[in-house]
Formats: structure tokens, sequence, C-alpha cells
């Protein structure tokens, strides 16, 4: 699997480290409770398909990217930089 | 049918003529007292202890594929007891004394091999830490012994035990682990539940869950709507999937792990391996096969099969712990769906709709775990209560923050472990 870092070009998968769902770009208010806490922290759709997960261009140029890929096929379809993805939803 | 030495002595005289299937190929009935969702090792197993621990036999194990074709057909095989937690640690004792007495409970074959299993440790930190373990599992009478290089070079002459690498500074040494045959595992289990009456039917897969007011009252197939007081969901790398149809959302993401075996070799590892600093691990089949593996890929995953990064790790990790193995071909990789919990750990219990259980979060440690994951599940649902070797397997857990069971130290985050 390769991963097209929105600033590098298409990269290795070694190059980055893995976070996990996008579910972490939308971190609850600290007194939002137990279960909003719970669904950030814990909780996953994760159904088979189409998914959107957050990397770290580690061994690149550092960015933080939102990668869209497939999860049964491992087919990679896009990537945008988390940082935009958040400045849009603001 | 029972097996016995007599009567493979007779069939053996007389043609093989008189073998009958090993079970039963059933229609669905329109209701059942308990369904289980997934005929893998953990639902058979279940089925099984729910039929002959607690004398529940109108019991549906459904299964989308064939029986045993998910992750109890494709591991790495290994039974052991040497987990560290209060929780697990005496969830898995408990589980390695039924694998002690599971041949003739089931009467079948499953060739379990307690051939001993060596944690290497690579550091003095880890040395002292192995030793916290084996006088852990001895003090909740496990079997562990701290050996020495000395005693290491004797048993294992092929390491590389000088290495620059990662020099190995001793074992673990666990006697009471082992293997089995993990295809005869479910075949047994599936064995020893359809003659006691449970339908074990495949090629039916649930595609949704029915909840009417809190309560769970059946579920729908591709083989039409099945009613039931009791359904309990043992799907493993799946379960997200499963849970969805109930409403559900689990602290469970599915990431892949890879496994490989080499071509049939003449014997030359009589136990089985672990390497701590490469993350690697081996063991040789009966057949002759050399059976190793790793770390998760790391990303989450539903493909069966990983990608090569990994691969060249586990390679190289096989290469510089024992060079000898550098000459053997690779036969085959594989890949299976783990679900993996957030805090390493798994989940047995009573969801917060009525009648609905849920079992999963078996990470990368399924295997060892089947015959006591069946057990307590089966108690869990016929009495509706935990398992004394279960009960902080609690699915609220994650949500009130108590009990989190971070077996591996690494933190209670899905991406680390």
């Amino acid at each position: 699997m390769r991963l097209p870092c929105p600033i590098c070009g298409e990269r290795d998968i070694r190059e980055f480290y893995y976070q996990g769902a996008d579910v972490a770009l939308n971190r609850p208010a600290p007194d939002a409770g137990d279960d909003a806490w719970q669904d950030y922290v814990y909780l996953r759709d994760n159904q088979p398909g189409e998914h959107r997960d957050l990397w770290q261009h580690e061994s690149g140029c550092g960015s933080w990217i939102v990668v869209s890929r497939n999860t049964v096929t491992h087919e990679v379809s896009g990537a945008k930089l988390a940082k935009e993805i958040k400045r849009a939803k603001a | 049918m029972r097996f016995s030495g007599l009567r493979v002595l007779k069939e053996g005289l007389t043609g093989n003529k008189g073998w009958t299937p090993h079970w039963r190929n059933p229609e669905p009935k329109a209701e059942y007292d308990v369904i289980i969702i997934g005929g893998g090792g953990h639902g058979l197993a279940t089925a099984h202890y729910l039929a002959s621990v607690h004398g529940i036999t109108n019991v549906a194990v459904l299964e989308k594929g064939y029986l045993g074709g998910g992750n109890v057909g494709r591991n790495t095989t290994i039974v052991r007891a040497n987990y560290g937690l209060p929780g697990n640690s005496e969830f898995y004792s408990h589980s390695l004394k039924l694998w002690e007495g599971l041949e003739e409970d089931l009467n079948y074959n499953v060739m379990h091999s307690q051939r001993g299993i060596i944690n290497l440790f690579n550091s003095d930190g880890s040395r002292d830490a192995a030793a916290r373990r084996g006088n852990q599992m001895a003090s909740q009478g496990d079997d562990a012994q701290l050996l020495d290089t000395a005693a290491l070079r004797k048993m294992l002459p092929y390491l590389d035990f000088d290495q620059t690498r990662f020099p190995i500074y001793g074992g673990l040494y666990h006697p009471r682990g082992g293997t089995a045959r993990h295809d005869a595992v479910a075949w047994g289990f599936a064995r020893a539940a359809d003659q006691r009456g449970v339908d074990l039917i495949q090629q039916c897969e649930v595609t949704g869950i029915d909840v009417v007011d809190g309560v769970v009252k059946g579920v729908q197939t591709t083989r039409g709507p099945i009613r039931a007081k009791k359904i309990g969901i043992t799907a493993a790398g799946r379960s997200s999937e499963v849970a969805a149809m109930a409403g559900m959302r689990l602290p469970i993401e599915s990431h892949v792990l890879q496994a490989f075996v080499t071509e049939g070799l003449k014997p030359m590892i009589d136990t089985v391996i672990t390497y701590e600093a490469g993350h690697f691990y081996i063991s040789q089949s009966d057949k002759g096969g050399l059976v190793f593996g790793g770390s998760l890929d790391l990303y989450s995953s539903y493909a069966s099969r990983g990608n090569l990064p990994m691969a060249e790790h586990v390679i190289e990790s096989a290469c510089t712990l024992m060079p000898a193995i550098t000459k053997a071909k690779v036969l085959r990789s594989w890949g299976g769906i783990m679900d993996m919990s957030a805090d390493g750990s798994p989940i047995i219990d009573k969801t917060h709709i009525d009648g609905l259980y849920v079992n999963c979060g078996w990470c990368y440690g399924g295997f060892k775990a089947t015959p006591g994951s069946g057990h307590v599940f089966a108690h869990l649902m016929a009495t509706g209560n935990p398992h004394r070797v279960a009960t902080k397997h609690r699915l609220d857990r994650f949500r009130t923050g108590v009990g989190i069971m971070d077996e591996e130290a690494s933190g209670s985050q899905h991406n680390l472990h």
C-alpha cells in the first residue's frame, strides 16, 4: 500500500505513522460527558469498505493527512491535509 | 459415533466404510432458545458448553460461510497461559486447563501438544519483566522457569545467541504451553455440539437483528427469519458489522495480522519460540513446516491479506534469530481479520439490549482462548452472571474507565496494540 501525501506525492506506507479512524479530528469538549468521550476515544464504526483514517507522514514532511481508502481491497482513493479539513469544518 | 483406537483398527481392516459425517446439515427451525452468530472456534465452543455443561441443546450456530473458515482455521495454533494482568491471567489459566482435558471431553484428537513455549528476552529490563511474570504464573499454580543462556544453548542450539542486533539474555520457559491442530479444534467442538442436538447451520448469513423495546427477538438471515430468546455474537473480526445490526458500536477496530509457513522440513524446532525484541515467534508443525509471524500490519483492514513491509520485517527477524532459516523457502503467507479492542483485552458481556450478548476483542490471541471463551460465554448466557474467571471482561469499562485491561502496557488506544 502506498499513500499519496498531498505535499510529497505517493510514498511507501513505511514512511507513515497510523493514528486510526478520522474520528480523531472531532475531539469533544472536556466537559462533554462520558458518552461523548467514549465515542471519541473507543467506539468505532469499523465497517468494511470505504474508510477515512488519519496518518502522519513522519519520515517525510511531517504532515497529518486524512487518507480515503477501501479496507476490503486496500485501494487508496485519495488524501487531504488534516489541517485543511479542520479549517473547512471551522 | 465414538472414536477409539479399536474403531480405527476395525475400520482400517474393513476398508474404512463405517465412518459417518461429523455433523448433520440441518435446515434452520423457526425458533431456538439460543442463537450463536458465527461458527468459528468460539461460537462452536460456546454451543458445546451450552449443551454439555448447562443442558441447553435447542441451540443454533449460524455461519455465513463454512464452519471454522475464519480465524480458527488461519492462526498459528499456539496455546499458552502466560498473561500478566489480573482478569486475563486467571482466564487464560482456566482456558489452558480446559485444553488439557479437551480431547477426552470432545472425544476428538485435536493434536494438543504441550511442547513448551520459550519467551526469549534481550535486555536486563526484559529479564526482570520475565522473572516477574514467571513468578506471577507460578503463584497462580501455572508453570514457569527462568532459563539462562547456558540452559537455552542446550535446548535451542541453532539460535544466534551473540548477535549484535538483540543478543539473547535468556528465556522464560512455560512447559505446559504448546500447539494444537487448529482445524481439528473447530471440527471437534462442532461434532460434539452436533451430537448433543445443536443445529450447525452453514451458508446462513445474518442480515439483521430484531430488537423490540430493548429486547432481542431473533435474527433475519439469508435463509429466512429465526426467532430466539438469547443471541450471542461470536464474530471475531466481523463483530462490529454484526453489532451494527443491533444499532451498536463496539470499541473494536479490525486489523490484519499476517502469518507464514515454510516448506516441510525435518524436525528442527521442538518447542515454540518467541523473540520479543524482534516481534517474532515460530514453531514447527507436525507436517514439518515452520509456522511463524510477527506484529499487526497496524492499519485497519478487512482484506484478509497484508502488505509486504511487514512480511519483510518478520522474515528479517527470522533470519536474525536463527540464520539456518535463510535456506528455507516460504510456502505461503496469509492474513486474518483481528478484532482489536482498544485495551488489548477481550469483551465477554451482556449488552444494553436484553438477551443480546457479545464476545469479541480477542485481538491476536483468540485461538488459545477457544475453550475458555466458549466455556465462560456459555456460563454467562445460561446463568445471566459472568463466570468467576471472566468478571473483568466488561463492555462498560470503556465508558467508565474502570477496569481497563491494558495487557501490553502500551496505552489503551486503538493504534497502540
